[in-house]
């Protein structure tokens, strides 16, 4: 069984993998959410720095935003480590994403319940962290779990920073070994395997955002 | 006192006094050249024709609306502050201050689907007010009852029926303790057979001396039993306005006639 010595190697690899993928996806929440706010409720100036930020990082390929923070920013004096870049890098794109998500959510939230806020006298901050973002946060359950898969999936091209995951581990072992049947069906498994995880936990954190009888669908489920 | 010197001398000013408002929505005007007031304690029922300009009475007042002309004043308060940058504009803190006197009823109701009826009466108070946790769940509970929901504290509003959910709605807003309180409707987006509880609440209320209440609404029995005052609405100005029993047993104008000719059936 050629294959079982590739484990320990490819498991070391999958722990990078696993690793960068949770700092970026609750890096990039924290980016999204400020990013998604800022766009509702930021005013003008806010407002359109989250959209710059948004645009550019979701008009621009990944790999590229990688390099170029890994090789052109170095150049005006600026590096980190290359987990750092790729953790910072992929937190940001997902961020962008995911900020489109926040800004959805929060928009779709009916002006009747706003009006209901002022009527009460909230306050525009009260609002959005009692009223409003409650209740969008259900909405954005859904698409955050696709997010997260997504994450996993693009946290692969850190490979290409000379980041030691579990893609770039299944190079070494090909290129040493030419055994790219074995090595690449292994490689499948553990991201399917990491990403069967990941969408266990995200459907346990909506049915955790769900909870109580909140809304008419869980009422009834 | 006798009646008559009630009515001779008036020693309140007028709570609520609008002098020729405007309101426009675009080209279409809502509110043209609005001349109305209402004394504390005022029960005043609009009525009229859709469109002709109650909800937006209600809205402005209740500063979901912006309005483009003239002066509006809450208790002496008006709502547009002169130095606030511009015409027509306030600060928050100034739009805040006149919410604090005013509440609402809405059409739809408008609960907060993901709390439960308890918190749905709590929120405000506690987060606005700030009044302590064991206080507002008192008054909180206090008022439920007196909505006839004390038992429904724990339900979520989707497992309410309509008629339930706007007594929630109308407990909310008196949980702020507002010094004015609109219903925009209250009884229009309900099954017949739900109107009748919600109106006994509302009943209730205008029994309560200080309380200002201005009402819009389609149920015209109600308005002639509960209304000091009723003014009929058409094309943005109030075309009449009396006593109930006189508008609506000897209107004067022609349309005022018609409109209850045609809901009266």
């Amino acid at each position: 069984m050629e294959w079982l010595s590739y484990l320990p190697a490819l498991s070391r690899g999958a722990l990078v993998t696993a690793a960068i993928t949770l700092s970026a996806i609750a890096i990039g929440a924290v980016a999204a959410f400020v990013a998604g706010i800022a766009r509702v409720e930021g005013g003008r100036v806010l407002s359109t720095v989250a959209l710059c930020y948004t645009e550019l990082f979701r008009g621009t390929s990944l790999l590229v935003q990688l390099f170029w923070f890994y090789y052109a920013l170095p150049l005006v004096g600026i590096s980190f480590e290359p987990v750092a870049t790729g953790i910072l890098v992929l937190s940001l794109h997902v961020g962008a994403y995911g900020s489109e998500i926040v800004r959805g959510a929060l928009q779709s939230v009916s002006v009747q319940q706003h009006e209901a806020a002022r009527a009460l006298n909230f306050g525009r901050a009260q609002t959005l962290l009692h009223i409003t973002l409650p209740q969008a946060l259900v909405e954005m359950m859904p698409a955050f779990g696709n997010l997260a898969i997504e994450t996993l999936k693009l946290s692969s091209l850190v490979s290409l920073i000379s980041i030691a995951d579990l893609t770039f581990r299944a190079q070494s072992i090909r290129n040493l070994t030419l055994d790219s049947a074995g090595v690449y069906s292994l490689t499948l498994v553990g991201y399917f395997a990491m990403s069967l995880v990941l969408m266990l936990v995200m459907r346990l954190i909506e049915r955790w955002v769900r909870r109580g009888a909140a809304f008419p669908r869980a009422a009834h489920s | 006192m006798t009646e008559t010197a009630q009515v001779a001398i008036d020693p309140q000013p007028p709570i609520i006094e609008f002098a020729g408002v405007t309101k426009r929505f675009g080209a279409l005007t809502v509110l043209d050249d609005f001349n109305f007031s209402v004394a504390r304690g005022e029960k005043v029922t609009l009525i009229g024709p859709s469109g002709s300009g109650k909800s937006t009475v209600l809205r402005i007042l209740m500063t979901l609306e912006p309005f483009q002309e003239g002066r509006l004043t809450l208790a002496g308060m008006p709502y547009h502050e002169p130095n606030a940058g511009g015409p027509f504009k306030a600060s928050d803190a100034h739009l805040r201050q006149i919410r604090s006197h005013v509440g609402m009823v809405f059409q739809s109701f408008n609960l907060f689907p993901h709390m439960t009826v308890l918190r749905n009466v709590v929120e405000a108070p506690l987060r606005v007010l700030g009044l302590p946790r064991g206080e507002a769940e008192c008054r909180a509970v206090d008022l439920l009852a007196m909505v006839g929901l004390a038992d429904k504290k724990d339900h979520y509003p989707a497992q309410l029926s309509g008629g339930q959910q706007q007594r929630v709605a109308i407990a909310r807003a008196l949980a702020m303790r507002p010094r004015v309180l609109l219903f925009d409707e209250p009884t229009s987006a309900l099954d017949p057979q739900l109107v009748g509880e919600v109106l006994s609440v509302i009943r209730g209320l205008a029994s309560e001396h200080d309380l200002t209440m201005l009402l819009v609404t389609h149920e015209m029995r109600f308005a002639r039993e509960v209304s000091d005052r009723v003014c009929f609405f058409d094309k943005g100005r109030i075309c009449e306005q009396g006593e109930p029993e006189r508008i609506f047993s000897a209107p004067e104008q022609p349309r005022t006639r018609e409109f209850l000719a045609s809901v009266l059936g």
